[in-house]
């Protein structure tokens, strides 16, 4: 029971010290130091700040594309730095903002891609394989589209077939840069709603950058905020009740609004 | 989405095709052999001596021949289009060709140019293969070490033709200060030939050709992975520097040694890939690659057919040919760009 207690939630990501940015020959340029972040098993996660404050630097060095400055990141239990290439890919998926180079892939074929860490050296798909894309499938509601080519479909379903994806690697942990960019309002709602539902169902660490702050508030079992001042993660009411909100963006346009949960303009 | 059993009557149909084409391309030169004479031929009952030779040590390793560079060059083009993620690319736009001309060139030209026996020894078959060979993988090395310091496509086309340019320019030196007996050996080569191998030379060309597909066999994940795009692919567990020098080397050695035997012969690589992404409708390249194959091969049967001018004495240039039929089928490719599957 003590045991349970102590560990309430299994980490599946963790950073201590850590500091990102960029190195060249002369100078060392940090974006954000003093990071102490903890990502549990099953937690939908918002990563929000302003324009150029270091959310996609910090995402790119969580996913190791590029190398932190100081500090450490642990996933499961293991260093970042100690995964090799393959086994990193069966632990996080990724969702990016770049648009994929070839649309005239069908949806099946797109998600099957997904399994490429664990299929052989021509890529053949195991029955395994076929029912994890099939859940993919059926977890983000596109059966129905699954034979259309990826040139058909709208921002929002194709938002949705990179997200079944993602799950198709069976990951335990899936980050996303801006995924409800270019999508309305409505598909915005959606795609987060949806990304808090398959947290809940399959117990995946669901990690995402966003700018709907009002959205991620309500939705995140926790926020991670990037300021001027520090990088703080808690869970959307902790952070109200801290104000750290106040500090997200220059005061002479917009203001938090603490009772309501969101920015107003200014009058 | 067409289902096994279309793919499996499309690949029937393809293979049947190609057989059809083959046994027509044997039938068809400047002299006229019936088809009970061609089956004689073939089942060693034949006692004429002539047409013997004609069919076995010249029509059927002509066909051969043409069999592997089609297909050797569609399945190049094919790689380096998915590579480089431009529907333009192939090993002629980005270069390889040049580079091997260059290698050719230098050895060919070089030894009236620069003197010595050591230059006069390189001019053998095996000679010009291999500084073909060095010349398109140079080449292709550079364009892609230029290529990762810049991550525009429309640039790395653009230092493809560069690299191209710079190439013929080293070629006009040589062929300006080279004998006149050199340089015919040389345009002659550039015309592009398919039917000057012997038996010897199609099983070398064959052997090196083999290398190359088995790598490009081996590259089809990677191929597949980077539909998605680089970053996508990196966190899909796959080496990109370490895939994208197998795709390389297995381009340069396909498209390197038969540009060596056959001359450099145009638009092949470009236009095969295009038409069989249009007819199949698949970017798969389980599905492309083999059919690409196929279809390169029947395309260079019956564009070596048609350069034949059966029961004429002429026989016009590969080039020519290929470049008539190819020219028109980029032009129809941008024209109508908007509906062009990639």
């Amino acid at each position: 029971m003590k045991l349970v207690k102590d560990t309430p939630k299994h980490v599946v990501l963790s950073t201590k010290d850590l500091a990102i940015g960029y190195t060249s020959k002369n100078y060392k340029n940090t974006v954000a130091s003093n990071i102490n972040i903890e990502l549990h098993c099953g937690e939908l996660v918002g990563l929000v700040g302003a324009n150029g404050i270091g959310k996609s630097t910090l995402l790119r060095t969580l996913t190791a594309i590029q190398h932190p400055l100081s500090g450490t990141i642990i996933l499961n239990l293991e260093p970042l730095s100690g995964y090799s290439a393959v086994e990193l890919a069966k632990t996080m998926s990724l969702v990016l903002t770049e648009q994929i180079v070839s649309k005239n892939l069908s949806v099946f074929e797109l998600i099957a891609l997904g399994r490429q860490p664990y299929t052989n050296w021509i890529g053949s798909l195991t029955a395994k394989d076929i029912a994890m894309v099939n859940n993919a499938l059926k977890l983000t509601n596109i059966k129905d589209i699954k034979n259309k080519k990826c040139f058909e479909l709208s921002d929002g379903q194709l938002q949705k077939v990179m997200i079944a994806r993602a799950l198709a690697q069976d990951t335990d942990l899936i980050i996303l840069d801006e995924p409800t960019t270019h999508l309305d309002m409505y598909h915005k709602a959606y795609i987060l709603k949806l990304l808090q539902s398959l947290a809940k169902e399959t117990q995946k660490t669901i990690l995402f950058s966003s700018h709907e702050i009002d959205l991620a508030i309500q939705l995140c079992d926790r926020l991670i905020v990037m300021t001027e001042d520090e990088v703080a993660s808690d869970t959307p009411c902790n952070l109200i009740i801290k104000g750290t909100f106040n500090s997200l963006f220059p005061k002479d346009l917009i203001t938090f609004d603490e009772t309501n949960g969101n920015f107003r303009v200014k009058k | 989405m067409p289902n096994k059993n279309t793919y499996q009557l499309a690949f029937s149909l393809l293979i049947l095709m190609l057989i059809l084409c083959f046994i027509i391309n044997i039938s068809l030169g400047s002299v006229s052999i019936s088809n009970s004479e061609l089956i004689e031929i073939f089942f060693g009952s034949s006692n004429n001596n002539t047409f013997k030779k004609i069919v076995l040590d010249y029509r059927l390793p002509k066909a051969l021949t043409a069999i592997i560079v089609g297909s050797g060059l569609g399945v190049s083009g094919l790689m380096m289009q998915t590579l480089f993620r431009n529907p333009l690319a192939g090993p002629f736009v980005l270069g390889i060709t040049s580079g091997a001309s260059l290698g050719v060139a230098l050895t060919i030209m070089g030894s009236s140019v620069f003197g010595g026996l050591l230059a006069n020894t390189l001019v053998s078959k095996w000679g010009i293969v291999a500084a073909a060979s060095a010349g398109s993988f140079l080449v292709l090395l550079s364009v892609l070490i230029v290529s990762t310091k810049i991550r525009d496509t429309m640039a790395i086309l653009i230092i493809g033709l560069m690299f191209g340019s710079i190439t013929t320019a080293i070629v006009s030196v040589l062929s300006y200060f080279t004998s006149a007996e050199d340089l015919q050996q040389y345009i002659f080569w550039g015309f592009g030939s398919l039917g000057n191998l012997s038996w010897e030379e199609v099983f070398i060309l064959l052997i090196i050709y083999s290398v190359g597909l088995l790598l490009s066999l081996a590259s089809i994940k990677a191929l597949n992975t980077l539909l998605l795009g680089e970053n996508y692919a990196r966190s899909l567990g796959l080496h990109i520097k370490k895939n994208r020098m197998l795709i390389i080397l297995a381009t340069s050695l396909l498209a390197g040694t038969i540009t060596a035997f056959s001359g450099p012969i145009a638009f092949v690589g470009l236009a095969i890939p295009h038409i069989t992404r249009q007819i199949f409708n698949t970017s798969n390249h389980k599905l492309l690659l083999p059919a690409v194959f196929i279809f390169g091969a029947i395309i260079m049967l019956i564009c070596d057919s048609i350069a034949q001018l059966p029961n004429s004495d002429y026989t016009l240039p590969i080039n020519v040919i290929t470049s008539l039929f190819g020219a028109p089928v980029v032009i129809w490719l941008l024209v109508r760009k908007r509906k062009m599957n990639f």
